[in-house]
């Protein structure tokens, strides 16, 4: 006898894995994407801790120095830096692309839509760049 | 090369109550066959048990969708070729409930569907004389958007969808924004306080597969980031002028 009705069939439901970003490429490139959001928070209290020494004192400034120069946070600040790219470009390529639609109000190829934000990323490096060197 | 290609298809029976399994059939490799031509083949000459959903087999009706070796693909439109030597896995949408072997449940998408009203909404009692007059800019807004045959691909390639059965899901969505981005609609209000939701717009991710797999070239994923935009300058609107007119 058939284990169903008309009106309620017996439908296998299959269940989502809970390793699914693994299963193709194209969602473990999202997952990265999105874990990659970890490594800029990382930078950002990298960031903030180095300012708290820079406004302690020379001493501890120096010891944030050479805890920086280790080559186990050599490492961990190379990862993170790709990490770190990896979230700035897709989400240059992402956000433009839904802004400046908005705005054109007609479709717009993905690197004119894109070019802004990295010629405003290049020449903020720049910037920083000449800072840093004393030239500004 | 082999005049022959195995496809492995998915073989679900309700009656048995078990899994899904893989069956394997040899069928023809011909240069002008589609996968839908190998699995019309398996159904004819050498397994009429097969079930599988197919109407149009030119890329409109949207009835063909299935996974094939994992992508979300309308079979209508796929040359068996493309997978030679083989073999090629052939199984139903993904994140549909199954009825039998490649058949899936489509009422959760079509109750979705309806809710988001992707129709012309007035909300006046305006009687054109003649047709409404559309400009080309006006047509070119909402046209690609418009181009949507309810595939179903897009919830296959969405792992929200997956994850979150309640999700709206992208072609639900894009609809909805087609008809929001048409000069002729008043409904806009109505399918922002649907798809403004948690399992609405705000429930994506931005994984951006959606859009990949449309057979049609729609952007799913582009609608809803859109729509998120509106949805955020109406609640602005509404934050700033509680009691003006949004």
């Amino acid at each position: 006898m058939p284990q169903y009705t008309q009106f309620q069939p017996k439908e296998y439901r299959p269940k989502m894995s809970a390793y699914w970003y693994l299963d193709h490429w194209r969602y473990l490139r999202y997952a990265l994407r999105e874990s990659s959001s970890f490594f800029v928070a990382y930078f950002c209290v990298i960031t903030l801790v180095q300012l708290a020494a820079l406004g302690t004192d020379a001493t501890r400034y120096a010891h944030f120095q050479a805890f920086m120069a280790s080559p186990v946070m050599i490492v961990i600040n190379a990862i993170a830096l790709a990490f770190f790219l990896l979230h700035a470009i897709t989400w240059f390529n992402l956000v433009p692309r839904v802004v400046m639609r908005q705005m054109l109000a007609r479709p717009t190829p993905d690197i004119i839509s894109s070019a802004p934000n990295y010629f405003a990323w290049f020449g903020a490096t720049v910037i920083l760049a000449l800072f840093i060197m004393g030239v500004l | 090369m082999s005049d022959t290609i195995i496809l492995e298809v998915a073989r679900f029976n309700p009656e048995d109550g078990g899994e899904p399994s893989y069956q394997s059939y040899e069928v023809p490799l011909r240069p002008d066959w589609m996968v839908l031509d190998g699995l019309n083949h398996i159904k004819d000459q050498l397994d009429g048990s097969l079930a599988f959903r197919w109407s149009c087999r030119m890329g409109i009706c949207g009835s063909c969708g299935m996974m094939v070796n994992g992508m979300p693909t309308l079979t209508c439109e796929t040359l068996l070729m493309n997978y030679a030597p083989g073999p090629i896995r052939i199984a139903p949408l993904d994140h549909f409930p199954v009825v039998k072997d490649l058949v899936v449940d489509l009422d959760d998408f079509l109750a979705k569907l309806q809710k988001v009203r992707p129709w012309v909404v007035r909300k006046d009692d305006f009687k054109p004389a003649r047709e409404f007059m559309q400009s080309p800019a006006q047509l070119e807004a909402f046209h690609q958007f418009s181009l949507c045959i309810n595939c179903t691909l897009c919830y296959a390639a969405c792992p929200v969808s997956g994850l979150d059965p309640n999700f709206i899901g992208p072609a639900a969505i894009a609809l909805a924004h087609r008809y929001n981005l048409d000069s002729r609609d008043q409904g806009i209000e109505d399918r922002l306080d649907i798809v403004s939701q948690h399992e609405g717009i705000w429930d994506c991710t931005v994984v951006g597969e959606c859009s990949v797999v449309c057979p049609k070239h729609v952007d799913p994923s582009l609608a809803i980031q859109q729509f998120k935009l509106t949805a955020t300058k109406e609640w602005f609107k509404s934050f700033l002028l509680p009691r003006g007119k949004h």
